[in-house]
């Protein structure tokens, strides 16, 4: 990004003004698709603003791990393509995608939401692996809180294919089994600039901010993973306000969440 | 022998269901969707832009550099590994040479132009859709270009000749059919990418290759259709730049 466009869109930032002409506290407007890819066995696109993001649910029968013989496995993972986005490159996954991937992962993951058990067939030989990809399709800033988003609408929506009596695997067919959520996690990311704290920030927002920290909510509030980004610091007061308003947010994009099923 | 009814119960040159749109993607220079029955491709062009390393750059003209694809959810069975694969390194390559005759980049010496297909989901003939929706996005993003490049496959299945193959087709009695990607400029009918997988006679090449040619005229026109509604206040996404 041009230092001289970064340095005005921070300095505007500090005085509150953003350049979009947003409030500081609130977020683009969301939408919500699901179930419009015939491959995967569940899709969600979400859109915050002009920013689009889609995932896809694909499931597989394998192994267990051998520590966990009885538990399904559960795989997010994200890529900043290049399409999407003209500073991001072909090549080896980047850490930003790595860090997106395994911020929703954790959200999903120490929620508790999937009971993993349930997604075993064969106790030590067949379990489920449900992977979730997050692709953005027009990057324009925060991909965990989107791509979180996603990752839990197209796995409401996924249904399990059918599978045949010599163990393998229909693609083809899908069963009207779905999977069970328990709880709904929602990754909000918080960002501070100066003394402000914005959300839901576009890409060139991203680029001028001191930190971030990402809070994922639970419905009853409960927090259950962090990330705390950028080069900048934060204290303990900034992390206090960051996750009231976190509270806060994630009580809006539930509620889209909720519209969507 | 008795008739070949295609599963889809489409007549032997007609084509599935098709939608082109074109600005999609706000960030790129240039972008394109294109779906033809269950097959989606998104197209995004970046540059002309400096190109790295220096050693690649050429001092005569700019550089078509294209990427194909699949995302990991959009293949027919289990998950698609991303990053790229033989496949993908080879369909980049072709999509390539099928799209650079149409092309004249001698104004950006030194640049690349980079087109980046993804295929969100596929049903065959996804090679076909990369190319279609990277045409609508290089004409979007401005290029002058002497044609549209339209591209569909053609396909033997049960000794009968069959437009726009899809997967049903091509696997049918245990891939046995035969798969004939083409890409062509239509107004004059050149073709700009060939290729083949399964036996035919050169008499069936010869028919199949003159019956693909209304539905690449088809293709070409909506194409065309895509780049006008983004003009005509049609587009969904994406501002006017």
């Amino acid at each position: 990004m041009n230092r001289n466009i970064r340095e005005h869109v921070r300095n505007n930032l500090k005085k509150g003004i953003r350049p979009d002409g947003r409030k500081l506290h609130e977020i683009r407007e969301i939408k919500v698709e699901t179930g419009f890819l015939s491959t995967a066995e569940g899709s969600a696109r979400i859109k915050f603003g002009d920013a689009e993001v889609i995932a896809g649910v694909k499931m597989a029968l394998e192994k267990p791990y051998a520590d966990t013989p009885e538990d399904g496995v559960l795989m997010v993972n994200s890529e900043l393509l290049p399409l999407s986005n003209p500073d991001f490159e072909s090549g080896p996954p980047s850490a930003a995608s790595i860090e997106t991937a395994r911020v929703i992962d954790r959200g999903i993951r120490e929620s508790k939401t999937l009971d993993t058990k349930s997604l075993c067939l064969v106790k030590g030989e067949k379990v489920w692996t449900i992977a979730i990809d997050i692709v953005p399709i027009n990057y324009d800033g925060n991909l965990i809180d989107m791509g979180g988003l996603a990752a839990l609408v197209a796995l409401k929506t996924a249904r399990f294919p059918v599978v045949k009596e010599d163990g393998t695997v229909e693609y083809h067919k899908r069963s009207d089994k779905k999977v069970t959520l328990r709880r709904l996690p929602i990754p909000v990311t918080i960002c501070k600039v100066g003394d402000l704290l914005i959300v839901d920030p576009t890409d060139d927002e991203e680029n001028t901010i001191d930190a971030r920290l990402t809070i994922t909510v639970l419905e009853d509030n409960k927090i259950c993973a962090l990330q705390k980004g950028g080069d900048g610091v934060l204290t303990i007061d900034d992390i206090n306000k960051m996750v009231d308003l976190a509270i806060e947010i994630s009580a809006e994009i539930r509620k889209k969440f909720v519209e969507a099923n | 022998m008795e008739k070949f009814v295609r599963p889809s119960n489409r007549v032997v040159t007609e084509t599935r269901a098709i939608e082109a749109e074109a600005g999609v993607i706000k960030k790129a220079d240039g972008s394109a969707r294109f779906k033809i029955g269950d097959t989606e491709a998104y197209a995004a062009v970046y540059g002309p832009r400096e190109l790295h390393p220096k050693f690649l750059q050429n001092p005569k003209t700019g550089v078509l550099r294209c990427n194909y694809s699949m995302m990991p959810f959009s293949g027919d069975g289990s998950r698609v590994k991303p990053g790229p694969s033989r496949r993908s390194k080879e369909i980049s390559f072709v999509t390539e040479k099928a799209l650079l005759p149409v092309l004249d980049l001698q104004d950006y010496p030194n640049t690349v132009v980079d087109v980046f297909i993804e295929l969100p989901q596929t049903d065959a003939g996804s090679r076909c859709a990369g190319i279609c929706a990277a045409a609508i996005a290089l004409a979007d993003a401005g290029f002058t270009m002497k044609d549209m490049v339209a591209a569909v496959s053609v396909g033997q299945v049960r000794e009968t000749l069959v437009v726009d193959l899809d997967g049903a087709e091509e696997h049918m009695d245990e891939n046995e059919a035969a798969d004939i990607p083409v890409a062509m400029i239509p107004s004059t009918e050149e073709i700009t990418l060939l290729q083949m997988d399964g036996i035919v006679s050169k008499e069936n090449l010869l028919i199949a290759l003159e019956m693909v040619k209304p539905a690449l005229k088809l293709i070409a026109e909506k194409q065309r259709e895509a780049i006008r509604n983004r003009y005509n206040g049609a587009s969904t996404v994406g501002d006017l730049r």
